[in-house]
């Protein structure tokens, strides 16, 4: 595909990044004929090697939208291409969740004549991507504790968050107003455009995030008692199942993905539209038929059940994910790993309410189920241990099962189904 | 002392009363596992619990049995010490040999001193004689830690996730010795002094050691009954799987 591409912007790249975009490309396909993963991160990591600044290279020219935040940084980057299609424009995106340069740089290399790119970025990479691409658009979703062995804590990640965008004045920051550390990150951006998203998650912002003092709550609005920090104007809103926009009309929002989160994903994905000059009711229609998103939300039929995968990384993913759940008396498995892309750390699952769970079969599974097992023992919600997906659909005997998994849980499953989605 | 009692036998004589401190500013990582362990073992003994989470608004009760304080990030860390430091009922509760079980951020928080944001000194709330500051690196992992025989607890297992190092004065011992992991920056793991015991091992720290936990509950319950075998058989296998992990790979 590099090498049928036409010349125009590849021939505009230094010939050693276009060696780079070559080889990169070509390892990928490698790595895709060997099963070894989807190829998008090996081509970007082979190309890095050879040209450092190949990402900044890449990014010329184009007009880039990076998506960054907690939860639901894949799924926005999938609503947002989709509310772009009014455009008639291809659209560059690493839309299965590769997010550091690697899967970026490749992302771009595959589509060389993309003069948009819609690119998920890794919270932590958010400084160094703003100055490396020069965006459009920097959409911010929100910011909870997630993997907190490996990552900074989320203060001092929205300390950089807010000193990088304070440095990029042409960007726009798309940015949810609901989540105050979020808000606190995007303050001293130049042009920002607030979405009341909704925070479902509220525990890791109780302290007021310029202050340090207690933040008030009153209903939707928040603001600290001690400093002029509080929730600032929006300017789209998600009001139950409907969407505000600018001028105050209310849209129902028809989404094929479930879930409340989803719901703000889209309004999120409506106000980046807004930059590029697409109306809400133009971006609705592509926005609500995105069904699945990198094998997550798939409905999977094995052995004559039906499955449906939901992947949920931190506590707050959790939540989110027990809210979409088929009501009982469908069976849930959930499955846990804590490798390092999960977080070696499992003490995350005591942050997570599972009571709801009472009165319907569950079954635990994953390399790290004794710690679910114990965490679910303690909420008084009866399971059984089972080691694998296959044994859970046999002790189940049900038309349909849930499955709830954490990343690497998520991956493994995804293989003994023969990698749908 | 008098006045305790009359109150405590209005509740029952044998409800064991639970106080968490500041979930709102310290909860970290699933702290709230230590609280649904007491209350668990508590229960499967047949004792009572009583249970109260007050937030940083609110005031802290003094009439307690066993006091929690958690994990948090520098910023709610010192808000939390400010705060309790003004309210006074976790040092009044202290004061009358209530039970404090402080975990990380909480472990500094009770000591004398502890380190800010830019590692400058922070007053704590001197429950325990204990100083905390930043050291040179972030200890992250499992941590494996044998307890003070005179305890009469098994290894401690847990995880750790902290730049603290904490100096002890003459008065307080350690809690436990490494085994495997970081601590208190020394070879030494955690801290205890009468009733106040802290802690690295970070968030739900008694779950993985329900021996600790018993150890709280009986200082305030006396001896306890044994818990079902059936009852503590994930718990036992889960201890199994963490601290054959935690053992350092052959060479």
């Amino acid at each position: 595909m590099s090498t049928s591409s036409p010349p125009s912007r590849r021939s505009s790249l230094p010939l050693r990044a276009r060696l780079a975009t070559t080889v990169g490309g070509a390892a990928g396909r490698a790595s895709r004929l060997a099963g070894r993963g989807d190829g998008s991160v090996i081509g970007g990591i082979i190309g890095l090697r050879l040209q450092p600044d190949l990402l900044s290279l890449l990014a010329r020219g184009r007009q880039i939208v990076l998506v960054t935040g907690t939860n639901g940084k894949t799924t926005t980057t999938r609503l947002i291409t989709a509310a772009l299609e009014p455009l008639g424009q291809q659209v560059a995106s690493n839309a299965f969740g590769a997010n550091m340069d690697a899967g970026m740089v490749s992302a771009l290399a595959k589509a060389p004549d993309a003069t948009l790119a819609v690119l998920e970025v890794d919270e932590k990479y958010i400084p160094a991507t703003l100055t490396a691409t020069k965006p459009r658009v920097v959409v911010l979703l929100n910011l909870s504790r997630d993997q907190m062995d490996r990552a900074a804590e989320i203060w001092m990640l929205a300390r950089r968050w807010r000193e990088a965008l304070a440095a990029a004045p042409d960007c726009r920051v798309i940015a949810n107003a609901d989540d105050p550390l979020v808000a606190w990150a995007a303050g001293q951006a130049r042009q920002v455009t607030w979405v009341a998203a909704g925070q479902r998650w509220h525990d890791d912002s109780w302290c007021c995030p310029n202050c340090g003092s207690h933040l008030r709550r009153d209903g939707e609005d928040w603001y600290c008692g001690e400093c002029p920090n509080r929730r600032p104007p929006i300017r789209w809103a998600l009001v139950g199942d409907n969407v505000i926009d600018p001028v105050g009309r209310s849209h129902p929002l028809d989404l094929a993905l479930p879930g409340r989160a989803n719901r703000s994903n889209a309004v999120v994905a409506l106000a980046v539209a807004e930059v590029f000059g697409i109306s809400a009711t133009q971006a609705l229609g592509p926005v609500g038929q995105v069904r699945s998103v990198a094998g997550r939300y798939t409905q999977v039929e094995r052995h004559g059940t039906e499955l449906r995968l939901l992947l949920a990384k931190n506590p707050a993913g959790w939540l989110e994910a027990l809210d979409v759940l088929v009501p009982p008396p469908v069976p849930v498995l959930l499955a846990v790993n804590a490798q390092t892309p999960d977080g070696k750390d499992t003490s995350w699952l005591w942050d997570v309410d599972y009571r709801r769970l009472r009165g319907r079969p569950v079954f635990v599974a994953g390399e790290r189920k004794l710690d679910l097992a114990v965490r679910l023992e303690a909420d008084e919600v009866a399971f059984h241990m089972v080691a694998n997906i296959d044994e859970a659909i046999e002790q189940a005997r049900s038309k349909s099962v849930d499955v709830i998994a954490n990343y690497t849980a998520f991956q493994q499953i995804r293989a003994a189904l023969g990698r749908v989605g | 002392m008098d006045e305790r009692r009359v109150r405590r036998a209005e509740r029952g004589p044998s409800a064991v009363r639970l106080v968490w401190v500041y979930p709102d500013l310290l909860s970290t990582y699933g702290d709230r596992g230590n609280l649904l362990v007491l209350a668990r073992r508590a229960r499967l003994r047949g004792l009572p619990v009583e249970i109260a989470e007050v937030n940083s608004d609110q005031r802290v009760p003094a009439d307690g049995d066993i006091y929690l304080l958690g994990g948090g990030e520098d910023l709610p860390q010192i808000l939390a010490a400010r705060r309790l430091a003004a309210d006074g009922g976790l040092a009044a509760a202290a004061g009358r040999g209530a039970v404090v079980f402080a975990v990380c951020a909480g472990y500094q928080i009770v000591g004398t001193e502890f380190g800010g944001v830019e590692g400058e000194p922070v007053p704590g709330l001197g429950l325990i004689d204990i100083r905390s500051g930043r050291g040179e690196r972030r200890g992250v992992g499992e941590i494996t830690a044998d307890v003070d025989p005179a305890l009469g607890v098994d290894r401690l297992t847990g995880f750790e996730n902290h730049q603290g190092v904490t100096r002890r004065g003459p008065a307080v011992k350690p809690l436990a010795t490494v085994v495997t992991g970081v601590g208190n920056g020394d070879g030494t793991e955690g801290s205890y002094s009468g009733r106040v015991v802290g802690t690295y091992l970070h968030g739900p720290a008694l779950v993985r050691n329900p021996g600790l936990a018993d150890m709280l509950l009986g200082w305030v319950t006396g001896p306890l009954p044994a818990i079902d075998p059936r009852q503590e058989d994930l718990v036992t296998r889960l201890r199994a799987d963490r601290l054959a992990a935690a053992q350092p790979a052959p060479a």
